[in-house]
């Protein structure tokens, strides 16, 4: 197999790859039990002490 | 984690801040620079005899010294100083290096603004849209921006605060891109006997297509997603509710990083770059509506049952008519990235009044939402005039109105004109008639650039009366932020 070819291959694979990562953290992002989580890090800008 | 916890020393020390002072006071200064220079250059558009026919203070010379200064001296100061306050705050830990780093973080980018501005002036250019500045500048941005990397991962890995908050994501996607941007574009080869020429590494197509996706990031990584990290801290602030969805957030990161770094051949339609990579541009482009307007959503949503602020807090007015000419500027730079429409507007007055609804109304008003929240905060003040904020909203917001309508219907005209054919396939316009015909619409452009600047020396005075006022607003400083128990 010469490098034109192996780059032809990598750069399919590539795609399939990046679709695959980015359907997986769309899936964990919003999987049903990580609304809670999710709603305690929008706090954190807002959790400053009271002066 | 909680044997961890009980090695932590309980009464840190506090933020890193007067650095951070001179970042907001370099903001304000470098604004009004880089949009008097605006107007400058607006104004020798419609009368060109102000070039004065001196080389220094040609438009040519004086136009990368207005994008140069409004995008990395006043939207780069902002950046910088806001993310140094933003990533202390969320990680609830002091800025890695303390008050050296943050001293040497501020001169060290000041120096390189001044000597960039100083090269355009004397014709120092490596005639790069958006990267003019010639390698001796280029080697020291770049060592400052790999230290601002250092201070802001830095000050993430001690963080005290279990997560990560959303806004420092897209804070350091945007530090680590545009280091490497800026690297790989500038990538060049010192010639001659002095230090004021080089040549770029790649030539020809590669050369435009390396400029075009450094150019494009520039837009998607410093004005998008720096900005977009400020919006997800101050609004919430501003609001005093959490963000609308944190998740929607998440997935807002994920897209842009996805999608945005292969934007960039639309600046290249209908040139030597092969039609393939054009589609592709053009498609990414389209794709990126729905992360935009996802995390315009977010940003207006943020508000839901607290409109009414909106009513009482000028500030916080800027910051969301910023999220709507996101909003408006994401929508129309996909529609002109597509090729049919991309063959009028290109080359056009309208790609100018597309950049300047998203450079004056997004970048511009959300770093003015952030620095009337912000400056009464570091200085332990109370805002001198709510009034006053109140005519800076409205006289920019007219200038832009005026701004952009004038360049759509200029650019518009302008595209129109040029490929107008007669009955005999003879050019119908030649090319001083289109010019002539753009007059009173370069007329009302610098007069919106004017009210822009005007409502800018408002702000100015505004924070000078509230900086220099004797009284302090509270009596302590900066509360302590609290991080959240350990998980």
């Amino acid at each position: 197999m010469d490098m034109q070819r192996l780059h032809e291959i990598l750069s399919t694979v590539w795609v399939v790859w990046f679709v695959l990562l980015f359907t997986g953290i769309l899936a964990w992002v919003l999987r049903p039990g990580s609304r809670e989580a999710a709603n305690q890090h929008a706090t954190i800008p807002l959790r400053d002490s009271q002066p | 984690m909680a044997a961890l916890a009980a090695l932590t020393p309980p009464a840190p020390e506090a933020d890193v801040e007067a650095p951070i002072r001179a970042f907001a006071i370099a903001t304000v200064f470098w604004g009004i620079a880089g949009f008097l220079v605006g107007v400058v250059i607006a104004a020798q558009l419609a009368f060109p005899l102000l070039n004065l026919d001196l080389e220094w203070t040609t438009f040519g010379r004086l136009r990368p010294l207005h994008t140069s200064a409004v995008i990395f001296a006043f939207g780069g100061n902002a950046l910088i100083g806001t993310s140094l306050y933003i990533v202390q705050r969320t990680c609830r830990a002091r800025l890695f290096g303390g008050e050296e780093m943050g001293w040497f973080l501020f001169w060290g980018y000041q120096f390189f603004i001044v000597t960039a501005a100083v090269g355009y002036l004397l014709g120092v250019t490596q005639g790069k849209e958006y990267a003019e500045p010639e390698w001796y500048v280029d080697l020291w941005l770049t060592l400052v921006w790999v230290i601002y990397l250092v201070a802001f991962g830095g000050t993430i890995l001690k963080r005290r605060e279990p997560h990560i908050y959303v806004a420092n994501w897209f804070l350091l996607a945007f530090i680590i891109t545009v280091a490497m941007l800026h690297i790989v574009n500038n990538l060049a080869l010192p010639v001659g006997d002095g230090i004021g020429k080089s040549y770029g590494v790649a030539s020809g197509v590669q050369d435009a297509m390396i400029q075009w996706w450094y150019g494009h990031n520039a837009v998607g990584f410093f004005l998008t997603a720096g900005f977009l990290g400020m919006m997800y801290y101050f609004i919430p602030k501003q609001a005093d509710r959490p963000v609308y969805s944190y998740r929607l957030s998440i997935v807002h990161f994920w897209s842009l990083i996805f999608l945005y770094i292969w934007a960039g051949p639309h600046h290249l339609h209908y040139t030597a770059l092969p039609d393939w990579a054009q589609t592709l541009g053009m498609v990414f482009s389209i794709m990126l509506w729905m992360p935009s307007w996802g995390g315009m959503i977010n940003g207006l949503m943020t508000l839901s049952g607290a409109w009414d602020k909106l009513r009482t807090d000028p500030g916080l007015r800027f910051s969301v008519t910023a999220v709507g000419f996101y909003a408006m500027a994401t929508f129309e730079g996909p529609v002109m990235s597509i090729r049919a429409v991309n063959s009028l507007s290109h080359y056009t007055d309208w790609t100018i009044g597309h950049v300047h609804s998203g450079a004056l109304g997004w970048n511009g008003f959300i770093i003015f939402g952030a620095l009337y929240w912000l400056i009464p905060v570091l200085w332990n003040k109370k805002l001198y005039s709510e009034r006053l904020v109140s005519w800076h909203f409205w006289v920019a917001t007219l200038g832009i109105v005026l701004y952009i309508t004038a360049m759509w219907v200029s650019g518009i005209m302008q595209g129109l004109m040029w490929r107008a054919y007669d009955e005999l396939g003879f050019l119908q316009y030649a090319f001083v008639e289109t010019v002539a015909a753009m007059h009173p619409y370069y007329v009302i452009r610098m007069l919106g650039g004017l009210l822009y600047l005007s409502g800018a020396l408002i702000m100015a005075y505004n924070i000078f009366r509230t900086v220099t006022a004797k009284e302090e607003a509270l009596p302590a400083a900066l509360p302590e932020a609290l991080p959240m128990a350990a998980e």
